[in-house]
């Protein structure tokens, strides 16, 4: 095994990337600092477009950064290109692997670019996809392709490990087992990076997230202490009926309607933080078991029917609300 | 270190590629073999054909007074039965408008009808058979007639192989391949590996950049040899094309030109993010080849004035070098120029193709 870098697998600084077309100028980096630790699982989080794709692919030297600073694995990648190609791995969003080659020629293919490293069928052992080996790659689910391309960057034996969106477009089942996966490589002491905009996979995976939006990192902590910023840990999300008047349920405020405003739903015990979208209510609850009651004794006051009513856990998404204002669910993430 | 390295795993990734891709298969070794089997067929060397003439006969020919008309008949008749004696025409009787008809549509070649000063023929000037059968026909009749020449002229036909169409078309047909192969089988196959994402997953590697262009410029050289190979056998053996120069000079040639049209592929490739785009530009660079550089038909048809740009087109020097080789036995020293100037093409083609190439 290579020495490890005391500490600090990446750090970056100043990092901007200004894109220019003719018919437009995109910062889709615009001042991101971070710094990933050796041996940790980090997770990039946003939404599509927020900066993820941009700043990992500067990380992993595909693109240059218009200006900033960058060290892997205490180099830089003007100096040394090679050194840290050989000692880093990548999985891009989306390759397409050639179709007509087998997934043992795939890997093997792969694996004689790095002068150390597993072989292709340690390779097909980590992610599972031994039964595959003589399979054309054309043939795969999206799931296995998935798990080849997480081979294809083990095949290094990587220090450091990059994937960006490894789990977008697959079914629950595939998006599980490349889980479990990447949890094994970390605890094999893989520093792993990954940018995803699945809030579940973040709080799965992740040590420590950075979550990123217009090209900035706008929090950064374990999970854990995202969430716990929001003050509560639970969520009571509650929609109503139409409104007597006809206005549309749970739009607090607008004229004409009787449905409670933010301020009220406030003063209701143990609420921390409230959220009121079109579509519904959520509350943000340190005990549900002490908010619930009162609300619908509220409710039930201002005669008012609940439409739905759930309480779960806080999540990251809930964190991203509060931070931006807006879901980070979008077509990708509906899609799944 | 276990496995091959870099350039070999990429080299032998290409073939597998390419051998597992039937229709690549088809369309590199089978079409061009196709090609000139049905060309060769359809331009293959006949015996001569019969002149086809129509004589216009009195009956209808004749003046509906009557005056003259015995005379005409005589004379119709006697040249009827001249031509239908000799072997080389195929004289019939005909009607006046059935005749202007048949020439008309070119069932005949050409039309013999009496009149006051003697004969008057009727043809097409513009159709090579009837300009054939006019002459001919003029000198059949006036030989008959009693004509003395006064020049003795002996005859000794010779047909040799080498210079009929087919003989023409296989060194053709070698150099379009070569330009379609470069084209298509470095140009298609990078953007392809491009839109795929492929190419920029392999920077991520440290695979060297060098080791993955001379892989896809090698595993052309290789495509390259079976397509030579069967052209040639293809025409040796069902048309007896002869290769008169050595062998070892058409294979030097087609490498030249394989590995030219390589860097050429590569250029067109460079930038294109759409399999569309680089199929335009393929066929931009292709077309006027396809047409200006002699492939089914010589480039010297064209005007003296385009010339000097035809001749400049690598295609160009590729199949007038193949030709030289191989229809009139040229060694390599005779064709360096033109040599010289495809290694040019090849060259200026790479080093820009280098320079602007993108990998994403």
């Amino acid at each position: 095994m290579p020495e490890k870098v005391s500490g600090v697998a990446i750090r970056c600084s100043g990092l901007r990337k200004r894109f220019v077309s003719r018919s437009s100028t995109v910062d889709a980096v615009n001042g991101l600092d971070l710094e990933v630790r050796s041996g940790e699982c980090f997770g990039l989080l946003g939404p599509n477009g927020a900066g993820k794709t941009t700043t990992i692919e500067i990380l992993e030297g595909l693109l240059t950064p218009t200006s900033g600073e960058v060290e892997v694995l205490g180099a830089r990648w003007e100096s040394h290109p090679d050194h840290l190609r050989q000692r880093i791995g990548i999985s891009l969003q989306e390759t397409r692997f050639a179709e007509k080659l087998s997934v043992r020629e795939t890997l093997a293919l792969f694996r004689s670019f790095y002068r150390r490293g597993i072989t292709p069928d340690e390779a097909m052992t980590l992610v599972s996809l031994h039964e595959k080996s003589g399979a054309w790659v054309g043939k795969l689910s999206g799931g296995q392709r998935q798990r080849l391309a997480v081979a294809c960057a083990l095949l290094g034996d990587p220090e450091l490990l990059f994937l960006d969106e490894p789990t977008t477009g697959l079914d629950p089942q595939s998006r599980r087992a490349l889980w479990e996966i990447l949890r094994d490589l970390r605890s094999r002491g893989r520093t792993i990076l990954v940018t995803t905009h699945y809030m579940d996979e973040a709080e799965r995976l992740c040590d420590r997230v950075a979550i990123v939006d217009a090209g900035k990192v706008i929090a950064l902590g374990s999970p854990a202490e995202l969430v716990s910023r929001l003050g509560g840990e639970h969520v009571i999300e509650f929609a109503l009926e139409a409104a007597p008047h006809g206005g549309p349920a749970g739009e607090a405020g607008s004229p004409g309607t009787t449905s409670p405003g933010e301020d009220e739903y406030r003063r209701l015990p143990g609420v921390s933080g409230v959220r009121i979208d079109p579509d519904g209510v959520a509350l943000t609850v340190t005990e549900p078991h002490v908010t619930l009651p009162a609300l619908l004794a509220r409710l039930q006051r201002d005669r008012l029917a609940l439409a739905r009513l759930a309480t779960r856990h806080v999540s990251l998404e809930d964190v991203f609300v509060d931070l931006t204002g807006r879901h980070l669910r979008d077509e990708a993430a509906s899609a799944a | 270190m276990s496995g091959p390295g870099p350039f070999k795993a990429l080299l032998v990734s290409r073939l597998r590629e390419f051998y597992r891709e039937p229709e690549a298969i088809f369309w590199v070794y089978g079409f061009p073999v196709l090609l000139a089997i049905g060309l060769g067929i359809a331009f293959r060397e006949r015996p001569p054909e019969e002149v086809r003439i129509d004589v216009l006969t009195p009956a209808t020919a004749a003046a509906p007074d009557g005056s003259g008309a015995p005379d005409a008949s005589a004379g119709a008749a006697s040249t009827l039965r001249t031509l239908q004696l000799d072997t080389r025409f195929r004289a019939r009787p005909c009607a006046g408008d059935e005749c202007a008809q048949r020439l008309r549509l070119g069932r005949t070649d050409l039309v013999v009808a009496p009149s006051p000063a003697g004969l008057e023929f009727r043809f097409d000037p513009t159709r090579p058979e009837s300009v054939l059968a006019r002459a001919r026909t003029e000198e059949a009749l006036q030989r008959a007639a009693g004509r003395a020449d006064p020049l003795r002229v002996e005859e000794r036909p010779t047909t040799q192989p080498g210079s009929r169409y087919i003989d023409f078309l296989i060194p053709g047909l070698l150099g379009m391949n070569l330009m379609g192969g470069g084209l298509w089988g470095i140009g298609f196959v990078l953007v392809d590996m491009r839109v795929r994402k492929l190419l920029k997953r392999l920077v991520a590697t440290p695979m060297r950049r060098t080791d993955f262009l001379l892989a896809m410029m090698t595993s052309r050289i290789l495509f390259m040899l079976p397509e030579v190979a069967l052209l040639l056998a293809a025409g040796s053996l069902l048309f007896k094309v002869r290769v008169q120069g050595s062998l070892l000079a058409v294979l030097a040639v087609s490498l030249l030109g394989a590995v030219s049209f390589a860097g050429l592929g590569l250029l067109v490739a460079c930038r294109a993010q759409k399999i569309e785009t680089v199929s335009g530009l393929m066929n931009v660079v292709m077309l006027p080849m396809w047409l200006l550089s002699g492939i089914f038909f010589s480039s010297e048809r064209f005007p003296a004035a385009l010339q000097p740009a035809i001749q400049a087109l690598p295609l160009t020097m590729l199949n007038e070098a193949l030709r030289a080789v191989i229809l009139e036995g040229a060694g390599l020293s005779s064709q360096g120029l033109r040599l010289a100037g495809l290694a040019l093409w090849g060259a200026v083609s790479f080093v820009l193709a280098l320079r602007w190439f993108r990998w994403s």
